[in-house]
């Protein structure tokens, strides 16, 4: 079913509803089903309270929380280079990216910029943990519609990501790596070299899920149609990241608010889709991944020389004042609203992330979908519950 | 990156995010109590809480279409500071350094009350963002924007459960994080970190120290290693 509206999926609903009051013999009755909280599809424990008639979703509600770690508390009682370790777990399959939005808020309110290289460097983190958190999404989505195989080739390919991760940053999941004007640490001798190869075969894992998964028939059966967001839904959601442009919104913080990382200094391009289901919103992710192997390759061959760290003081205070910055991370914008009062820690950080608002629309997508379908839908949303609950 | 450098001599100019300020603070008219603008940053509209959803409304008609999100800032100075008085963060201090007093001063664009509502929103033509906020009053009451904005359903339920906010016309401002029994609004500046009471923050590394016996060893083992590089090289 491929309804484009909110009035015309409540009437079809409605429509369902009538005939099945109408032959009583196969009048189902409501049944409420719990998918989750420990089910493989909501990566963590998120749970979705679904009110079935037949086999049909009447009401989908996501409930969280089991989660809920209360960042936003703790960031007020810790100093800024402390609030990085806490933010790296956010997000856990794309951390480095996580921090870099916080830091370079921290940044525009000390009036200080992390050198070129530093940005550079900054930004092929940030590329790189982008692959390695999509590139697990790629194979994960075959899974949760039953093809095996495509997870097991994730796993292999990410894990050569994370291990050029782990060499610059000493950490594979949590780098904890940016500093307020900088970064810990230059890349190690021969690291270059390394990356490039394995972009390569980050490339062959692509055309390998290309294969597999868009290819296949099975696949697209269960894929195309299921789960359309169209584009006002999208925004007055506020769905970021691939979702959004699966819905053929032509919008993406790394070209469009660019905070001052290397993403203007290189080609490259942003992929939309149009079709605004669980297809396209794959497709996008496919395209994306294989566009941060370009953006890698690009950014590798023009790292400027000169220092990794900017003059900052040994006790970070930072001034009074207010700032958002967001970025495009692998699942979608995420965002810091910091509020300083020139103390040693921030006075009020608000969290801004993809997965909430991108979860947010799961009560509306899942209205009269089959029961079989809420799991792709929600495997191509694609969330991370520690993304979610914060 | 890429633009030229502005002389530093003369302030940055930012026509783009003057002309929206303008045009909106003549179409919000007396609803827009106090703007800031960062130029090449932000742009900071304060409103009033008894007029949110025409100021949002106001921002939709604009072009602000996209919905970033919705939260709530508690401009209370902690009575408990950071909880700050620990070893660690005593050597954060320069001796000769008075500790920060925090001020109570209450943001761009300004604030009469303790609490105040923050929204951010996107225009995807003017590729701008906008931050708007709202004083709110002793009643803590203000209208929903669930009809304009339908993602800001659940930022509402979150503001609503961790400052205590009531939004007028939302159906379901039940709990979405914490459990619903849970007494209290965790983000208020008064509401106690408990797990910081109950147990001090140690703010350094506690690993335990080498065992005396081995440390002459591994001294030696470290020594041995480190000459045998500076040889290599």
């Amino acid at each position: 079913m491929t309804a484009t509206s909110d009035r015309e999926q409540m009437a079809y609903v409605d429509a369902q509803a009538a005939d099945a009051r109408v032959n009583v013999e196969l009048d189902t009755g409501d049944m409420t089903l719990n998918i989750g909280p420990q089910h493989p599809a909501t990566h963590g424990t998120l749970r979705i309270a679904c009110r079935l008639d037949g086999e049909q979703v009447i009401v989908a509600e996501p409930i969280m929380g089991y989660m809920h770690r209360g960042y936003e508390k703790l960031c007020e009682v810790r100093t800024y280079p402390q609030c990085t370790t806490l933010i790296n777990r956010i997000d856990w399959l794309g951390s480095f990216a996580n921090e870099v939005p916080f830091i370079l808020a921290a940044e525009r309110l000390m009036e200080v910029e992390a050198p070129p290289r530093a940005q550079w460097i900054r930004t092929i983190l940030f590329e790189l943990s982008r692959i390695a958190n999509l590139s697990l999404f790629l194979g994960d989505m075959g899974v949760q519609i039953g093809a095996l195989t495509p997870v097991f080739f994730a796993f292999r390919d990410r894990e050569r990501v994370l291990n050029q991760i782990e060499e610059v940053t000493g950490g594979r999941f949590h780098p904890n790596f940016n500093r307020i004007g900088g970064l810990k640490d230059d890349i190690p001798k021969g690291w270059v070299d390394e990356t490039r190869s394995v972009m390569v075969k980050m490339r062959t894992f692509c055309d390998e899920m290309e294969d597999l998964l868009v290819g296949n028939e099975i696949f697209q059966a269960r894929c195309r149609g299921v789960g359309v967001i169209p584009a006002d839904v999208a925004l007055g959601h506020g769905l970021s990241g691939a979702n959004l442009r699966a819905s053929g919104i032509d919008w993406d913080l790394r070209r469009d608010a660019n905070p001052g990382l290397a993403w203007d200094q290189i080609d490259w391009r942003v992929w939309t889709h149009p079709d605004g289901d669980s297809f396209a919103r794959y497709w996008v992710r496919l395209q994306e991944t294989r566009e941060a192997t370009r953006i890698v390759d690009q950014l590798l061959d023009g790292i400027p020389s000169g220092p990794i760290m900017a003059k900052v003081p040994r006790i970070i205070k930072v001034p009074a004042g207010e700032a958002y910055i967001s970025t495009e991370n692998p699942l979608g914008e995420m965002g810091y609203y910091i509020v300083s009062k020139g103390d040693l820690g921030p006075f009020r950080v608000k969290i801004r992330t993809p997965s909430f608002n991108n979860i947010s629309v799961v009560p509306w997508v899942m209205k009269g979908v089959y029961v079989p379908d809420v799991i792709t839908i929600l495997g191509s949303l694609y969330f991370i519950l520690g993304d979610i609950d914060r | 990156m890429g633009d030229q450098p502005t002389p530093a001599q003369t302030p940055p100019t930012d026509e783009e995010r003057e002309g929206l300020l303008a045009e909106l603070s003549e179409s919000l008219g007396e609803i827009l109590v106090d703007s800031h603008l960062r130029p090449h940053e932000d742009l900071w509209l304060r409103v009033k809480a008894q007029n949110w959803q025409d100021a949002a409304r106001t921002a939709k008609a604009a072009g602000f279409t996209y919905f970033g999100f919705l939260s709530a800032i508690d401009w209370l100075i902690a009575p408990e500071g950071r909880y700050e008085d620990t070893e660690f963060d005593s050597g954060l201090v320069e001796e000769d350094e008075e500790p920060v007093e925090l001020d109570a001063s209450t943001g761009y664009g300004g604030g009469d009350t303790r609490f105040q509502l923050l929204m951010q929103l996107y225009s995807l033509d003017r590729q701008l963002g906008l931050l708007l906020k709202a004083d709110l009053g002793e009643d803590m009451t203000v209208d929903t924007l669930r009809d304009l904005f339908p993602g800001a359903d659940w930022h509402e339920r979150e503001a609503h459960e961790m400052f205590g906010i009531t939004f007028r016309g939302h159906p379901t401002l039940q709990p979405l994080y914490l459990p619903t029994d849970f007494e209290g609004h965790p983000l208020r500046k008064d509401f106690p970190l408990l797990a910081r009471q109950v147990k001090p923050w140690p703010g350094v590394v506690d690993i335990e120290n080498i065992p005396e016996h081995l440390e002459a060893q591994l001294e030696a083992e470290v020594m041995a290693a480190f000459e045998a590089e500076e040889g290599e090289a």
